[in-house]
């Protein structure tokens, strides 16, 4: 199982948003997306997850064109965290998990096997069994994007893209919630592709990062190779500092003020 | 459902013939075949009046109550607007502006009873193809836009009824009469006109339940799960529409029911569409019901505009619905 962007470009409103962007993307690995605000990221995730279509270029699915995939089929391979995570709608917690299931049902609503094993299973791991009669508004952030989280994964897919799952979360949901997606990760075998804002978090937790930049990718490879402070300094205009974290050895970037 | 039956025996039942309610049910059970001739017992105007005309009159109210709850909810749904009624698109103004002309150039006979309802029917589904092509681009269809270009052609349509009415002198009252909705008058040929409206799109919308339960996530939400966006926006709106278009061609802009019934069932039952759907429909027909008995009969042999009593009887309860809910959950939001 393998994602690859073909010369992807795509423009918003006239502005050149993605300009010909290519990479592989292969089963069984966590990958990060960099960059600053308006690089192009969320574009680029809106395009391999087909629901938006390129004006340039391809996204290919084991090698066959996204754009030929059903869009129930693809559902069950592919699953996407969004920005801003869930609503505050008034269905509860279990409901909404159970609406992972969707891709999976037939035209009457039902499926082949009882899910509710599976919606058991994706609360327990998301802690959230006691709270699974809760309405989705009467949560906390931090606890509806462990409902988002379940969600997906009651949907059972092999590729998870996550467009900046950690933003509004304190540290300790941000550690967990990358704790549990890459523990998922490395059981299931997954393709993860994750829009990361915390570039730290990204070299703690990514097999490879993109750095993307004015549409284009402007570096690739490991932490090590990606996280210099040189290319840091060209994307952000910031001056950096890179050291190595003292228990897991990942690159580390220190900010220091101008100032 | 058992509310459903209760109310039909109850309204058909009430009249001002004056029938009490073991004749009406004599009468109704005498006409099943195997039966025994009913007019031993009851005159021919008595039979007339129970099954020519407050029977097709209580099934008609059931039917248009159905249509209209039930495109509510799905324009609810597909819109994710709490303000979304069926009249929303413009299809109500787009079917006012029809019947206003005719009434206004006084063909209402050309084609029988039928001219009415055949011309609001056919300008309520132009409103709607013009409104979907306003506001579609690159075969998308953006739900803020939606909404602007019903609001547009809803007030461009409405000042045209007004100028009709202003220009009118003698059918004043009979255009505004229709335009506040009436089932006063109606026969057997106006229920077969909803009806096939009615059995084709229910279970259309009940089909699409669960996709609009995902369409609250938001669409790109729906899309990521295997829901075809576009396709089922434009499947719920066109069915909503039609049935609209159906329910106002027999009965005039029936306000309210709409609107309301689908948020009382939602705050009865919960967000799902799977059961906001048929309860709606249950519930628009029972509402409707009693609405139009109320306006049959609380003003002796006049009749009051149905449309009146369905914004006067629904807002009380509405309003004390909401109420309570907001003192139970503490005002969370929808």
């Amino acid at each position: 199982m393998k994602m690859k962007a073909n010369q992807l470009t795509a423009t918003r409103q006239g502005n050149l948003v993605l300009d010909s962007v290519s990479y592989s993307f292969e089963a069984d690995r966590f990958y990060g997306m960099i960059g600053p605000n308006g690089a192009g990221k969320t574009t680029l995730l809106h395009l391999l997850s087909g629901t938006d279509r390129p004006d340039r270029g391809e996204v290919l699915l084991d090698d066959r064109p996204i754009a030929e995939v059903p869009r129930k089929t693809l559902a069950r391979r592919l699953a996407v965290l969004q920005q801003g995570g869930l609503p505050p709608v008034g269905f509860t917690v279990r409901e909404v998990v159970a609406m992972g299931r969707y891709p999976h049902q037939n035209w009457l609503g039902g499926e082949e096997s009882d899910p509710a094993s599976i919606i058991d299973e994706a609360l327990d791991t998301m802690g959230l069994r006691h709270l699974q009669k809760r309405r989705l508004h009467q949560l906390s952030g931090g606890e509806r994007q462990r409902a988002a989280l379940a969600k997906l994964m009651a949907q059972q897919p092999d590729i998870l893209l996550l467009d900046e799952p950690t933003t509004y979360l304190d540290i300790g949901y941000q550690v967990s919630l990358l704790d549990t997606v890459r523990a998922w990760q490395r059981e299931k075998g997954l393709l993860v592709i994750a829009v990361l804002h915390d570039l730290n978090l990204a070299a703690l937790y990514c097999d490879e990062l993109l750095a993307l930049h004015n549409g284009k990718i402007a570096a690739a490879g490991t932490p090590e190779d990606v996280l210099q402070p040189s290319v840091i300094e060209e994307m952000y205009g910031t001056q950096t500092t890179a050291i190595r974290h003292p228990i897991t050895g990942a690159p580390q970037l220190m900010l220091q003020p101008k100032a | 459902m058992l509310l459903l039956a209760v109310s039909i025996i109850g309204c058909l039942s009430i009249g001002s013939a004056g029938l009490s309610f073991g004749d009406v049910w004599g009468i109704l059970l005498h006409q099943l075949p195997g039966m025994p001739d009913a007019e031993a017992n009851w005159s021919s105007g008595e039979i007339a009046v129970v099954t020519q005309v407050r029977l097709s009159r209580v099934i008609l109210d059931v039917l248009v109550g159905a249509s209209l709850a039930l495109a509510g909810a799905g324009f609810q749904g597909v819109l994710r607007n709490p303000l979304a009624d069926p009249y929303t698109l413009g299809v109500a103004s787009g079917s006012s502006v029809g019947a206003a002309l005719i009434i206004f150039m006084g063909w209402q006979m050309v084609l029988g009873i039928w001219t009415v309802p055949l011309v609001a029917f056919s300008t309520g589904i132009v409103t709607l193809m013009a409104v979907i092509w306003l506001s579609r681009s690159k075969g998308v269809m953006q739900i803020e836009t939606v909404i602007l270009s019903g609001v547009i052609i809803q007030s461009f349509l409405g000042a045209f009824v007004s100028l009709l009415v202003s220009m009118s002198e003698g059918v004043v009252n009979q255009i505004l009469f229709w335009i506040m909705g009436s089932l006063a008058l109606r026969s057997w040929e106006h229920v077969y006109m909803v009806l096939p409206f009615l059995c084709v799109a229910f279970p259309i919308l009940l089909f699409h339940g669960q996709a609009l339960n995902l369409f609250t996530l938001g669409e790109r939400h729906a899309a990521n799960l295997g829901v075809r966006v576009e396709r089922t926006k434009l499947a719920v709106l066109i069915v909503s529409t039609l049935l609209t278009a159906a329910a106002v061609s027999v009965s005039g802009v029936i306000g309210f029911v709409g609107l309301v019934v689908p948020h009382v069932i939602r705050l009865l039952v919960g967000p799902d569409y799977r059961l906001i759907i048929p309860l709606s429909a249950m519930g628009g027909g029972v509402f409707m019901l009693w609405a139009d008995t109320l306006a049959r009969t609380a003003l002796g042999a006049k009749e009051l505009p149905l449309g009146v009593v369905t914004a006067l009887v629904g807002a009380p309860i509405f309003a004390y619905l909401l109420h309570r809910r907001m003192k139970v959950e503490g005002g969370g939001r929808e």
